[in-house]
């Protein structure tokens, strides 16, 4: 049955393999944190590199593999399958486990929790289940892949398991991560169709009647949607990523988060067939929502682990537009649109991908540097840590949608997609539309507010705190790693018609449709034939700096350069001190002040005359009181009542074994 | 026809980056008149900027290499800008780099870079100013982009020059969506460019300021750069009103070299009656509360959501 021949599919399982064998390689000598950190994680590193080498042949061949491999249970051998769609997130996964795996080799310490080796082996064990997930190709093997991904995340999250708080993000996170499960094994019983096959062929040629093709659709949107932190089943994110060491939360934000959006694709536009428009509502409205709580809640966080989480929710919800999207025009037969605002999802997933992994890395080594996580005793740490302060610059202003950087494009692509909505046969959408796009630009807007906030707080103005003199900046490997993905996040966005050509292998696939190029030049992106638009990363960051440098010259050549160093401007009064500083705070309460209904403010004021003030706030979502806490109190009283049959008293649980007996001898003597 | 583009596009830098400085002492000195003071001088900018050139830069000691960046920064941002809107010319070179989505991330981009430099030094006004000036940004960006988008939907394309072309052709009036949005860019106009009721440019009380509390720690050079770009934002704001909402006497792709003789005067006609009207609009109209503003830019965002609605309902 197995056959091996030197194909890119076998070339990436044996990678995967190999993540699984440098973690093991872990527990030789699970205490040693120079054996773990310099040369089993940078091999990892490696493995990940050559995987998105793979992947990237793949997806530029655009072919289709197959492998059967005869492990597990009896009569279920696992189905393999490379495809464009799973090349490209592979190729996802390769390239920002590269960067995340070499800054972890320098990231851990002794002393954190759990044991270098041990620490190792769930994190490759992460890898590579992330990576089987996106290979599998039937339903048993990719729910065990993703129970795995579950799993040993849940173990890297609680790295830190002495501290309660973190146990605590960890619970929910396994519990949210297992109410998705189940939602995804529903969707996946539904879907074979009653043929009784769980291999994914059999899904793509199983016919579903249109009520139950809607019931499988909303199930993988829940299930997938909880893992990728859409709202209202975001919860665990905000909670689970602050919690877990920052290359891991890298990973989870960078790279788990797509794997969810890998899974809504493969069965909303793969297994499913041809999708029915409206269905393409419940993910855009959805991905609407989250796009603004998501980012409402970032502006106004004071710890900065949890403001990027946040920002993680807000991106999942421009991708969850994205695929809404996506389905609502392919429904309507408009194919070419389709494939653009599929292009402009899967873009903002690599982007996402990229961009996120480098700020919470940059978090990592501010976090190590200092020890502090809370923005207002940050600050100034531009002076003191350079490298991490210029690269996470670039991470910033991407993720902050700014031309020429990558966030940028698939903004774009986005809003170029959301502008040909004028052609859709349904009335209803088409008012919806204009809506749809006014919230994209608004959460776009405040995402730069969110990012100014987060820079500015802890790079820049003075230290607040003493202590922070002492910062110091990061390691070579840790350097390499920002580097990397620094540099990813300028090649996506100067290169974006290179990206297109790739991704065309999957919207072809996909959809059955690519985005024409309506222009020759390689260096000038415009996607839509027939409409004069167009966008030249190139030519525009060109523009800017010869402007730049222009001006430079000729202000040094007419005038001067003369540069006097003088104490900050203090009005005359004196005494400057770094607390005159906006706190995080403060920066964001004008966003507090002005959406003040979508916060639950619990707020200690001091008295004027107090002569030891005191000032706190802590902001908690709505959400917990209206929703999850009587969720889980019904939860609680549920289980309290089923309780009372268990007496303890094996007499009773005899009776219990005897009357069941007796019911089915009477069911079976019926019937 | 490649070298008339090319010296349309020279020509409108160039017009940009000398006429943003006298726009804004026409627009002073219409000021001065109606408020019955006697005017400073036209060319007022001009002297200062220079007087700002010569002088001894003095930057605050723990400011770091982005605050000696920045001005530069936004004011090559602003440049591009100027070459990218079609002022003067629809046949521009430059403007495939960019079209308007990439131009208000321009915009975006130099507010985003004279925050940071505003939070660089540490100091109260300059965070203030900084969290006030995205707070403004944050509601004014959104509304100008959609503003864009009506008249994106209106000619098919995001490319200014494309809309202009399409909106001087004539086959369009006003049409009723973009007649709101007309609406809604002049109070983006406003409130973007420091101006009142939004931001009193003449004051430095730390009530109401937002732009002079960013540029309060720049001196020199890097100021005289912060305040060309900010009349340099200024001149591309109203251009943009030109071409979306009076495109006339724009040099259209097929009428040559003689386009531009038209364009020339005609530019400056608009310009001298946009500066007027921003006077009248200025002094008729009070300072507004610091948290009063994201009202008046809710309400431009309002209509310019409004604007694309009846757009996508009538169908015009």
């Amino acid at each position: 049955m197995i056959t091996i021949s030197p194909t890119l599919l076998t070339g990436c399982v044996a990678l995967l393999c190999g993540w699984v064998v440098v973690g093991l390689a872990g527990l030789l000598r699970p205490g040693s944190l120079r054996f773990a950190g310099r040369t089993l994680f940078p091999l990892g590193a490696l493995l990940g590199l050559a995987l998105a080498l793979l992947a990237g042949a793949s997806l530029l061949g655009g072919g289709t593999e197959r492998l059967i491999l005869p492990v597990g249970l009896p009569d279920l051998p696992m189905h393999l399958r490379l495809d464009p769609l799973s090349s490209l997130f592979l190729l996802l996964l390769g390239a920002s486990s590269f960067g995340i795996s070499v800054f972890a080799g320098g990231y851990f310490r002794q002393g954190e929790g759990a044991l270098p080796g041990l620490l190792c082996l769930q994190y490759h064990l992460f890898l590579a289940s992330m990576g089987a997930v996106l290979l599998a190709d039937d339903a048993y093997g990719f729910l065990v892949a993703w129970e795995v991904m579950a799993l040993s995340s849940y173990f890297l999250v609680t790295t830190q398991h002495r501290i309660p708080e973190i146990r605590r993000a960890g619970f929910l996170y396994l519990l949210m991560a297992h109410v998705g499960a189940i939602c995804l094994l529903l969707c996946f019983g539904v879907l074979q169709g009653g043929s009784w096959l769980f291999t994914f062929d059999a899904m793509r040629a199983a016919h579903l009647s249109p009520g139950w093709a809607a019931a499988a659709f909303l199930l993988a949107l829940l299930g997938f949607g909880a893992k990728a932190g859409l709202v209202p089943v975001h919860v665990w994110l905000p909670e689970a990523h602050p919690a877990a060491p920052s290359p891991v939360s890298a990973l989870m934000s960078g790279v788990m988060l797509k794997t969810a959006v890998y899974g809504m694709l493969r069965v909303g536009l793969d297994l499913l067939g041809r999708p029915v428009w409206w269905w393409g509502l419940a993910p855009l409205i959805l991905g609407l929502l989250t796009i603004f709580y998501g980012v409402l809640f970032a502006a106004v966080q004071t710890d900065m682990k949890r403001l990027l989480a946040y920002s993680s929710i807000e991106n999942i919800g421009i991708v969850f537009t994205g695929i809404g999207l996506t389905i609502v025009f392919e429904g309507s037969g408009l194919e070419t649109v389709a494939a653009l605002a599929l292009l402009a999802t899967l873009y903002h997933c690599l982007n996402h991908s990229f961009m996120k992994s480098l700020l919470f890395l940059g978090t990592g080594s501010v976090l190590h540097a200092t020890g502090e996580r809370n923005l207002g005793r940050l600050g100034g740490l531009i002076h003191r840590m350079p490298w991490v302060a210029w690269l996470t610059l670039i991470g910033t202003l991407a993720i902050a949608g700014l031309p020429p950087l990558n966030g940028f494009v698939s903004e774009w692509l986005l809003l170029q997609s959301f502008l040909f909505a004028d052609h859709l046969p349904h009335a209803f959408v088409n008012l919806l539309i204009p809506m749809g796009m006014a919230l994209v630009v608004l959460g776009a807007a405040l995402a730069g507010y969110v990012m100014v906030k987060f820079y500015g707080v802890i790079f820049l103005g003075q230290p607040r705190e003493a202590s922070l003199a002492h910062a110091h900046d990061c390691g070579w490997l840790e350097r390499i790693g920002l580097l990397w993905l620094a540099l990813g996040c300028v090649a996506l966005g100067l290169f974006p018609l290179q990206v297109i050509r790739a991704l065309g292998a999957v919207t072809g696939q996909l959809i059955g449709a690519a985005v024409p190029q309506a222009s020759s030049h390689w260096w000038l992106l415009a996607p839509v034939p027939g409409r004069p638009v167009s966008y030249g990363p190139l030519v525009f960051l060109t523009a800017t700096l010869a402007v730049v440098f222009l001006t430079v010259l000729a202000v040094r050549l007419t005038y001067h350069q003369r540069v006097r160093r003088a104490p900050a401007w203090d009005c005359a009064f004196g005494g400057l001190t770094p607390r005159m500083q906006d706190t995080a705070e403060g920066f964001g309460q004008p966003i507090r002040h002005l959406f003040q209904s979508f916060f639950e403010i619990e707020r200690e004021l001091p008295a004027p005359a107090d002569r030891t003030p005191r000032y706190r706030i802590a902001i908690r979502e709505r959400i917990w009181r209206l929703a999850y806490e009587p969720l889980s109190n019904a939860v609680e009283r549920l289980a309290n009542a089923a309780a009372r049959v268990q007496q303890g008293r094996i007499s009773v649980y005899l009776l219990y074994g005897f009357v069941t007996l007796i019911v089915l001898l009477a069911v079976a003597l019926m019937s | 026809m490649r070298a008339l583009d090319w010296i349309t596009q020279v020509l409108e830098v160039v017009a940009a980056l000398a006429a943003a400085p006298v726009f804004l002492g026409w627009l002073n000195q219409c000021r001065a008149w109606l408020q019955n003071r006697r005017a400073p001088s036209l060319w007022l900018p001009y002297r200062s900027l220079h007087k700002l050139f010569h002088k001894e830069a003095v930057i605050a000691d723990n400011a770091s290499s982005l605050f000696r960046i920045a001005p530069y920064v936004v004011f090559g941002a602003m440049v591009l800008a100027a070459g990218i809107i079609p002022s003067m010319g629809t046949r521009l070179p430059l403007v495939v780099a960019a079209d308007a989505i990439a131009l208000v991330g321009l915009f975006a981009a130099a507010r985003v870079f004279m925050s940071l430099a505003a939070m660089d030094v540490g100091t109260a006004f300059g965070t203030l100013g900084a969290r006030r000036e995205m707070m403004v940004g944050f509601l004014a960006e959104p509304a100008l982009l959609m503003v864009i988008f009506v008249a994106s939907l209106i000619s098919s394309s995001t490319a200014l020059p494309a809309i202009t072309e399409n909106l001087a052709s004539g086959r369009i009036g006003l049409s009723p969506g973009l007649a709101f949005s007309a609406v809604a860019f002049v109070l983006v106009l406003l409130a973007e460019n420091a101006r009142i009721p939004v931001d009193n440019p003449a004051t430095h009380l730390e009530l109401t300021m937002i732009h002079e509390a960013m540029v309060l720690e720049y001196s020199a050079r890097h100021l005289a750069l912060m305040e060309w770009a900010a009349q340099l934002k200024l001149f591309n704001y109203v251009c943009i009103g030109f071409a979306l909402f009076l495109p006339w006497g724009v040099a259209r792709a097929h009428i040559g070299p003689v386009g531009l003789l038209v364009a020339i005067p005609a530019l400056a006609v608009k310009l001298a009656a946009a500066g007027a009207g921003l006077a009248l609009i200025e002094t008729v109209s009070a300072k507004m509360r610091v948290m009063r503003i994201p009202e008046f830019l809710a309400t431009a965002f309002l209509f310019a959501v409004l604007g694309l609605l009846v757009h996508v309902l009538l169908g015009a």
